[in-house]
């Protein structure tokens, strides 16, 4: 019994113990839906061993959308629990817990995995290739993302949550201060979906790199496929900070080395600095992704070509570089002195350059061209005039001085959800309902779409801008409650019906999945939007394949150019197509992935060593086997075409 | 300049309509510190504001003007690359804006980290201001009192706050006053203030700490230097001494409300003495030795 102990929640609630139950109820019920439509089978051959780019690119969507809406109900609580003073919805340590997965669950496996969905959906077929470069260590990937994502998740029913910030500052994350597994599991669970995003970068680089199609030079790359690649770049060079500092935090907790304790020469500044050496540039690996799809979606329905095309690369590869020289600017306050202060406050100003040319970049594009409002360009534009605010307070921000003041604060809060939610989250959005019927082959419900998008962007003013002025007036984030005296009441209410308004946004964009799934028409053409870039010159939905024939491009928008002057993209006659086999390799060295997070987090060292021996015996296992892949025949690649275009 | 400042008095009313016309703590400064932090955001405030207006009115503009609705149908928008002078202006206006505030935030940075200027003759009062789970210790070495969770200050007086931890990393804020810095457990950092009136200010630890993070705040008296003198006379003649159990007692995780010692724990307990090469804590490692320091972190470990 006293083995089982160590299970237990801490700090158990009703709210718990009932989602203890709702998990084991879902479970079963899909165990059982499966059995009963004998669907294993299928779940297996066609999904769990896949490592087509499109069904990955769909499984991170899924998990990004199943995850939004766990972060999302952390937001709402915390936002109840602050909507009257001295509250007693949740208690402090529910409240801890709580704004700390909320801030994981929502960078970390929400935001990463939505645009690694999108990258791996669009870039391959944006310059012309069959799949990713590596098409086996990208079903790694995702299912070591997807492991993490789920380890961490248990850690509220098993054992119990971390409840030191999503920062898991030392030496609050150490065993002094935070005895549960819960930072355990912060450590871990973001440690192995660290790796995936790591290898993800390798993957994205090379495919970029190498399988571009004949005659597109780096500068006729299309913008979103630029943005990937500067990113992926960012997170090969950032990653690997990570995956150091968590291992060493990992060893501070579990095997009582000293990097980060109060004693024996440890420092707790040490954290703070590796953390956010990570931390900046991870920011902009979500951002210039973002930026990718904005320019694909303003481009398109301008009906015009990107305005300076140049300068939009050089400003990322500017941000690229100076990602990593801003780091400071997350701990002005830690004493370092007037002189870094006031070196890492003109970078960080700095940075702000080359981001507003990208928003004037896109008030060009717009200039003279033949602008429609459709769901996606819609989020655009709700983007430009909101992540602007956000980015203006970012420079209020940098200013070290002032930042005395906005440090901890609610005035941070606001300007980071300021950026992330119309700068990531509504680029996201806008790039799911763009790309949909690249996926599915129908369109998303446009009036639901814009009904949302609206929704979404009335109720983050409301939850957001009122926690500017309580910033002002000295609201600490993280604070589970505050007194009447405080005056804070009425603006905290405003923020809770912003975030209820948010909660229906994001309600209604699964409403409209089910709504058009039923009703949307499937006789819709390869190229919905009349857009300008390759992905859409293949069939909705993509053959396993992508394209029949490897098109020719002499632009950065080569489908534009073609639909133009009436040239053919595609030349040539069909030839046998080669393609990498499915495995289950990655899913399964991924569940072993996942056994040793679960050991190393409870301190179960026979089960950690034997799936250690594991996981290398899956590395051997890979080095040693001998897999070719298979060929599609030139027959049955013109059955496939002839039926799509029937289908048209 | 001028729209600038109407610009920002619009803004400045609006908060404080919003916030129920009673002004910003932040915005309210009674410290030549605060006051200097104001100054910023307001002038930031301005500046940006602008910023923001030129991208609405773009937007704005374009949207109005380039809808495929108010456009014929045979339509057809040019093709159009950079130009190389207007991206010249989209770089260089921003260059100028933030070159400009960098300018200011430079010079504010050597403002708020040294002594108050309008104060810099005076010999300032040096207060610790430890934190342990979750309270904030007060020590002042020179009067040799120490107090719990409240402090008292002179005004027109600067005031140098000596900063460190006996756990997680705290924050020590007094939103009026000035700006925070962190308390942590191997160094020791310098906030230097001054208030400028007397009256009462909240403080409190801004940095997330644990269960007890909300409730971890002090209250701050500002008085004449005479009422201040009397205060000091009044605790050395009615208050308790402190002892090393009785600080460990205080030590132990928890709230307490206010107390007030004769003595100081920097007798018994002294401040760490790592520097780790920062400027900041030049002046907080005198008189300490290593055999002592290694005895404290024992205490610090509950």
């Amino acid at each position: 019994m006293e083995f089982f102990e160590r299970f237990a929640v801490p700090h158990p609630s009703p709210a718990i113990y009932a989602s203890m139950v709702a998990i084991g109820l879902v479970v079963i019920a899909i165990i059982a839906g499966l059995t009963y439509f004998k669907k294993w089978g299928y779940l297996w051959r066609e999904w769990l061993t896949t490592v087509d780019h499109k069904r990955i690119g769909i499984m991170y969507l899924i998990s990004a959308l199943i995850m939004l809406f766990r972060g999302g109900v952390d937001a709402v609580m915390m936002r109840a629990q602050l909507s009257a003073p001295e509250n007693t919805l949740l208690d402090a340590q529910h409240y801890n817990e709580i704004f700390t997965t909320h801030g994981v669950v929502m960078i970390i496996f929400m935001a990463m995995p939505f645009i690694f969905a999108l990258m791996n959906i669009v870039v391959p077929l944006q310059i012309g290739a069959r799949d990713v470069a590596f098409p086996r260590l990208n079903a790694l990937s995702f299912w070591l993302f997807f492991m993490g994502a789920m380890l961490f998740n248990i850690s509220f029913v098993v054992g119990g949550s971390p409840d030191a910030g999503w920062t898991s500052y030392f030496p609050l994350a150490g065993n002094d201060f935070s005895t549960s597994v819960g930072t355990n599991y912060y450590m871990l669970a973001i440690q192995i979906s660290g790796i995936g995003s790591l290898m993800t970068g390798i993957n994205m680089i090379t495919t970029i790199l190498r399988m571009r199609a004949p005659g597109m030079t780096l500068m006729k790359m299309p913008m979103f496929t630029w943005s990937t690649f500067i990113a992926n770049v960012i997170i090969v060079f950032a990653f690997p900070v990570l995956t150091v500092a968590l291992a060493m935090g990992t060893m501070d907790r579990l095997f009582g080395t000293q990097f980060f304790t109060m004693e024996n020469g440890g420092m707790d500044m040490l954290w703070a600095n590796l953390f956010w050496v990570w931390g900046h540039p991870e920011v902009y690996i979500l951002i210039l992704p973002a930026f990718g799809i904005y320019s694909e979606v303003i481009s398109t329905f301008s009906r015009k070509n990107l305005y300076g095309y140049k300068s939009m690369v050089a400003s990322m590869v500017v941000i690229s570089l100076m990602s990593f020289l801003v780091w400071v600017h997350h701990f002005f306050t830690m004493g370092q002195g007037a002189l870094t202060n006031s070196i890492f406050s003109i970078t960080t100003m700095a940075i702000a350059v080359p981001t507003g040319v990208k928003i004037f970049n896109w008030l060009l594009t717009m200039y003279k061209g033949k602008i429609t409002i459709t769901t996606p360009m819609l989020y655009s534009l709700l983007f430009i005039p909101l992540f602007t605010l956000g980015g203006v307070t970012g420079v209020m921000l940098a200013m070290s001085a002032a930042d005395y003041q906005y440090h901890n604060t609610m005035f941070l809060v606001a300007h980071f959800h300021n950026v992330i939610i119309p700068g990531v989250v509504f680029a996201m959005l806008a790039g799911l309902t763009y790309y949909w019927p690249k996926m599915f082959g129908f369109m998303l419900n446009e009036k639901i779409g814009k009904w949302t998008a609206w929704l979404l962007s009335i109720g983050f003013l409301l939850a957001f801008m009122p926690m500017y002025i309580t910033g002002l007036d000295g609201q600490a984030r993280r604070m589970y409650t505050y007194s009447e005296a405080t005056g804070f009441g009425t603006l905290n209410m405003i923020s809770f019906v912003g975030a209820i308004i948010m909660a229906v946004g994001f309600a209604l964009i699964v409403y409209n999945v089910y709504y058009s799934t039923r009703y949307a028409s499937r006789d819709i053409s390869s190229d919905p939007w009349d857009a300008r870039t390759l992905e859409w010159s293949t069939h909705n939905p993509v053959p396993e394949y992508n394209f029949a024939i490897v098109p020719e491009v002499k632009s950065s928008q080569a489908l534009w150019d073609a639909k133009k002057e009436g040239h053919n993209l595609f030349k040539g006659k069909y030839e046998e197509i080669h393609m990498p086999n499915n495995s289950g390799a990655p899913f399964l060295m991924s569940v072993v992935f996942f056994i040793w997070g679960f050991a190393m987090i409870f301190s179960l060292w026979i089960p950690a060593i034997i799936a250690t021996i594991g996981i290398f015996a899956f590395m051997a296992h890979r080095s040693f086997e001998q897999d070719h892949g298979h060929h599609i025949s030139v027959k049955e690649i013109e059955e496939t075409e002839t039926k799509m275009r029937g289908a048209k | 300049m001028k729209g600038k400042w109407i610009f920002s008095s619009v803004l400045i009313t609006i908060a404080a309509i919003l916030s129920g016309c009673e002004p910003l703590l932040v915005l309210d400064p009674k410290g030549p510190q605060a006051e200097r932090q104001a100054q910023d955001i307001m002038l930031s405030i301005g500046i940006m504001s602008f910023i923001v207006l030129a991208v609405f009115a773009l937007l704005i503009f374009v949207l109005i003007k380039y809808r495929a609705s108010k456009q014929s149908p045979d339509y057809e928008p040019p093709h159009m690359e950079g130009n190389i002078w207007v991206e010249a202006i989209c770089v260089g206006i921003p260059v100028l804006i933030v070159a400009y505030l960098s300018f200011v935030s430079v010079q504010s940075n050597y403002i708020v980290e040294a002594t108050p200027e309008k104060y810099e003759d005076q010999e300032p009062l040096v207060v610790y201001a430890s934190s342990s789970n979750w309270k904030w210790h007060f020590s002042y070495p020179e009067e040799e009192i120490e107090t719990v969770n409240y402090l008292y200050i002179p005004t027109n007086r600067p005031l140098e706050f000596k900063l460190y931890s006996y756990g997680p990393i705290t924050s020590f804020w007094i939103p009026q006053l000035g700006g925070q810095k962190y308390a942590m457990s191997d160094m020791v950092t310098t906030l230097h203030l001054a208030a400028d009136v007397p009256g009462e200010f909240v403080g409190r630890n801004a940095n997330f700490s644990g269960q007890g993070f909300a409730e971890n705040t002090f209250d701050v008296t500002a008085m004449s230097q005479k009422d201040f003198d009397d205060w000091v006379d009044e605790v050395k003649d009615t208050a308790d001494p402190l002892t090393e159990e009785k600080f460990d007692e205080l030590l132990e995780p928890g709230h307490l409300g206010r107390m007030t010692f004769t003595g100081t724990h920097l007798d018994f307990m002294p401040p760490p003495d790592h520097d780790h090469g920062s400027s900041d804590s030049e002046e907080g490692n005198e008189h300490q030795n290593h055999s002592e320091q290694d005895k404290d972190s024992d205490h610090s470990n509950h």
